[in-house]
C-alpha cells in the first residue's frame, strides 16, 4: 500500500483538519466529525444534512455550502457515521424550518440515520424528513435484497434539493423535489481495479490485468459480473443500456448526464467515456441538457467510472442551474 | 436439584467479565472477521467491532454501572456511538434490549439472562428485519437463544446451558456458509454470496463463547 497518510487510523481526522484549513467558510466539529456551513443555522431555511462512510470524497463534505448541504457527517472509511453525529448535525443546522436527511441506501446508513432522527426528535423536537437514494441499476430491486444502492444520483440530488431549500421552500416541498430527483435518476458503475482501504492495507478484491468488474458499488464490494476488459465504447454501452431501459428513458427526454470517476481514473479518460455516452444517448434521441464530468462520488483509489442519467424538467433544470458555492461544485456565484 | 438450579444467579461482576471476554475475543479475531467481510461485504467488520468493544471496555473501566441492566445498556450505547455501519445499530440494539430486559437488578437469575437474550434477539429483528436463512447474525443468535431456553427448561445448570447455546451458535454460524444473502451488502452479490461464512454470525458465536468462559461457576 502506497498512500499519502500518516497513520491509517488517523486518515479521517487528518483530512478534516485539512478541509478546515483549506476552506475558511466551513466549520468542522472534530469531535462529531461534522463539516458545516459557517453561517449555520440559517433562520427559516430548511437544513439539509447528509453523511456516510468516508472515502467517497468530495461526497459529502465537499458539497457543504451555499445552495447545497448545510452539514455533512463523516463516518470511518466506508462505514456509516453513528447516530450521535447526525443528531448533532441536525441540531447545528435546524433554523426552525426542519431538516432533510439525505441517506444513501445502505443497510448501515439507513439504520444509523433512522436512530439519529428518532434521537433528534426526542431531544429537541426537530422535524426531520429522510429521503433515501437508490439509483444503482446493477442491483436487482427485490424483497430478497437490501434494495438498490444509492450512488451517483446522490450528488445531483444534493445540488437540486439544496437549491430548493435556498429558495425558501418548506421541508415537505424540498423533500418532494429530492424524491423526484431520486425517482428520475439511474446509475451504473464499472471498476478496473479494486480500492485499498488504509486500515486493511491491501486491495479489497482481486481483479486481473485483463478483467473488469461490472456493476460495482462504491465500497469495493464486488459487482454484478466479472468480464474481460473492453474498450471505452463497449464499456459505455454496458453501462448506459441498462440505465436507459430501466427508467425507461425515451426519445426526446432531456437529461443531466453525469460521468463520474471512482477515484483512480484520470479526467482525460472520463472525457473519453463522456464522448461514448453522448453518442449512445444521441442514438436513442435522448438530449443531454446539462453535463457533469469528474470524480464526485468516489471509492478511494479505485479505477473506474459510473454513469448517472437524470431525466429533468424545467423545474429541475432551473434548480440545477441555481448558484452553488461549495468546495467541489461552484457556479453562478 | 431443580430448586437449586432455579435459584442459580449471576452478579453484575460476571456480566462485566462477559463483556470483557467478548472484547478480547473480538480483538483476537479482528483480522479473521475483516477477511470474512471482505469476501461478501466491505472489509471492515473486525476493525469496527474491535473499535466498539474497546470503547465499551473503556466505558466500564471509567465507572462500572451498579446494575446488570445499566451495565449492558452502557455497552449498547457505546456500540451505537462508536461502531457505525450496520453492526453498530444491530449489536448496540442487542445489548440495549438485554439491558432494559434485566433492569436495575444486581443479581440475575439464569432464566432472566435467557429472557434478556431473547429480548436482544427481538431488538435485532426490529432493527434489521432479518429472518431465518437470510445469512445474517440472526442465524447464529436465534438458535443460541432457543438452545439456552431448552437447556434451562431441562434443568441444565447455567454454565452447561450456555455451552449448549454456544454450540448452537457455532452450528448456526457454520450453516450460513451455503446460504444466499438476502440482507445487507452481501445481498448485492446474489449467488456469489454462497460459500462464504457470514461475519455477523461469526461475531455472535464469539459472544456465546465469551459467555461460556465468563459464566463458569
Amino acid at each position: 500500500m502506497k498512500k499519502l497518510i500518516n497513520d491509517p487510523n488517523d486518515v479521517v481526522a487528518d483530512a478534516l483538519l485539512g478541509i478546515e484549513a483549506a476552506h475558511p467558510d466551513l466549520r468542522v466539529d472534530h469531535h462529531h466529525k461534522i463539516i458545516y456551513r459557517g453561517d449555520s443555522p440559517k433562520k427559516d431555511k430548511v437544513g439539509i444534512i447528509s453523511g456516510g462512510g468516508s472515502g467517497h470524497e468530495p461526497l459529502h463534505g465537499g458539497f457543504v455550502g451555499l445552495g447545497m448541504l448545510d452539514a455533512a457527517c463523516a463516518g470511518e472509511i466506508f462505514t456509516s457515521p453513528v447516530p450521535d453525529q447526525m443528531q448533532a448535525a441536525t441540531k447545528l443546522v435546524d433554523g426552525g424550518a426542519g431538516v432533510l436527511h439525505v441517506v444513501k441506501n445502505y443497510t448501515g446508513d439507513v439504520m444509523n440515520f433512522e436512530m439519529a432522527a428518532e434521537l433528534a426528535a426526542a431531544e429537541t423536537g426537530a422535524r426531520v424528513v429522510s429521503v433515501v437514494t437508490d439509483d444503482d441499476v446493477a442491483v436487482q430491486d427485490s424483497t430478497w435484497t437490501a434494495g438498490r444502492r444509492g450512488v451517483g444520483v446522490t450528488v445531483l440530488l444534493e445540488k437540486i434539493a439544496g437549491a430548493a431549500a435556498e429558495q425558501g421552500r418548506d421541508l415537505d416541498q424540498v423533500a418532494d423535489v429530492a424524491r423526484k430527483v431520486n425517482a428520475n435518476g439511474r446509475s451504473m458503475g464499472v471498476a478496473l481495479t479494486s480500492c485499498t482501504v488504509p486500515a486493511a492495507g491491501k486491495p479489497t478484491f482481486e481483479l486481473g490485468e485483463t478483467e473488469m468488474e461490472l456493476g460495482v458499488g462504491i465500497h469495493g464490494e464486488p459487482g454484478r459480473e466479472r468480464l474481460p476488459l473492453a474498450s471505452a465504447s463497449e464499456i459505455a454501452e454496458l453501462l448506459v443500456e441498462p440505465i436507459l431501459s430501466d427508467l425507461p428513458f425515451t426519445k426526446g427526454d432531456p437529461v443531466i448526464a453525469f460521468v463520474n470517476g471512482l477515484g483512480g481514473t484520470p479526467l482525460i479518460e472520463l472525457y473519453v467515456m463522456f464522448n461514448e455516452v453522448n453518442k449512445i444517448l444521441s442514438g436513442h434521441g435522448v438530449t443531454v441538457a446539462r453535463s457533469l464530468v469528474g470524480s464526485y462520488i468516489t471509492s478511494l483509489d479505485m479505477a473506474g467510472a459510473s454513469v448517472t442519467l437524470l431525466k429533468v424538467d424545467d423545474e429541475l433544470l432551473s434548480l440545477w442551474d441555481a448558484p452553488v458555492n461549495t468546495a467541489a461544485l461552484r457556479w453562478g456565484i | 436439584m431443580g430448586h437449586l438450579i432455579l435459584s442459580e444467579s449471576v452478579t453484575t461482576a460476571v456480566l462485566d467479565r462477559w463483556v470483557r471476554s467478548f472484547a478480547a475475543l473480538v480483538a483476537d479475531n479482528k483480522d479473521h472477521l475483516t477477511e470474512l467481510d471482505a469476501a461478501i461485504g466491505d472489509a471492515d467488520h473486525g476493525s469496527n467491532m474491535d473499535r466498539g468493544m474497546t470503547a465499551a471496555v473503556a466505558a466500564l473501566d471509567e465507572a462500572r454501572p451498579a446494575s446488570a441492566g445499566a451495565l449492558l445498556s452502557k455497552v449498547g450505547m457505546t456500540l451505537v456511538s462508536t461502531v457505525g455501519g450496520a453492526s453498530g445499530p444491530l449489536f448496540g440494539t442487542l445489548f440495549l434490549r438485554m439491558g432494559s430486559s434485566l433492569g436495575d437488578t444486581g443479581t440475575v437469575a439464569a432464566t432472566d439472562l435467557a429472557a434478556a437474550l431473547r429480548a436482544g434477539l427481538g431488538g435485532v429483528v426490529d432493527r434489521g428485519k432479518a429472518s431465518a436463512g437470510d445469512k445474517t447474525m440472526y442465524d447464529a443468535l436465534a438458535p443460541a437463544v432457543d438452545a439456552l431456553d431448552e437447556a434451562l427448561a431441562a434443568d441444565v445448570p447455567l454454565a452447561a446451558a450456555l455451552d449448549a447455546a454456544r454450540v448452537a451458535a457455532e452450528a448456526g454460524r457454520d450453516a450460513t456458509t451455503p446460504m444466499l444473502a438476502r440482507k445487507g451488502r452481501a445481498s448485492y452479490l446474489g449467488e456469489r454470496s454462497v460459500g462464504h461464512q457470514d461475519p455477523g454470525a461469526t461475531t455472535v458465536a464469539l459472544l456465546l463463547e465469551a459467555a461460556t468462559r465468563a459464566f463458569q461457576p
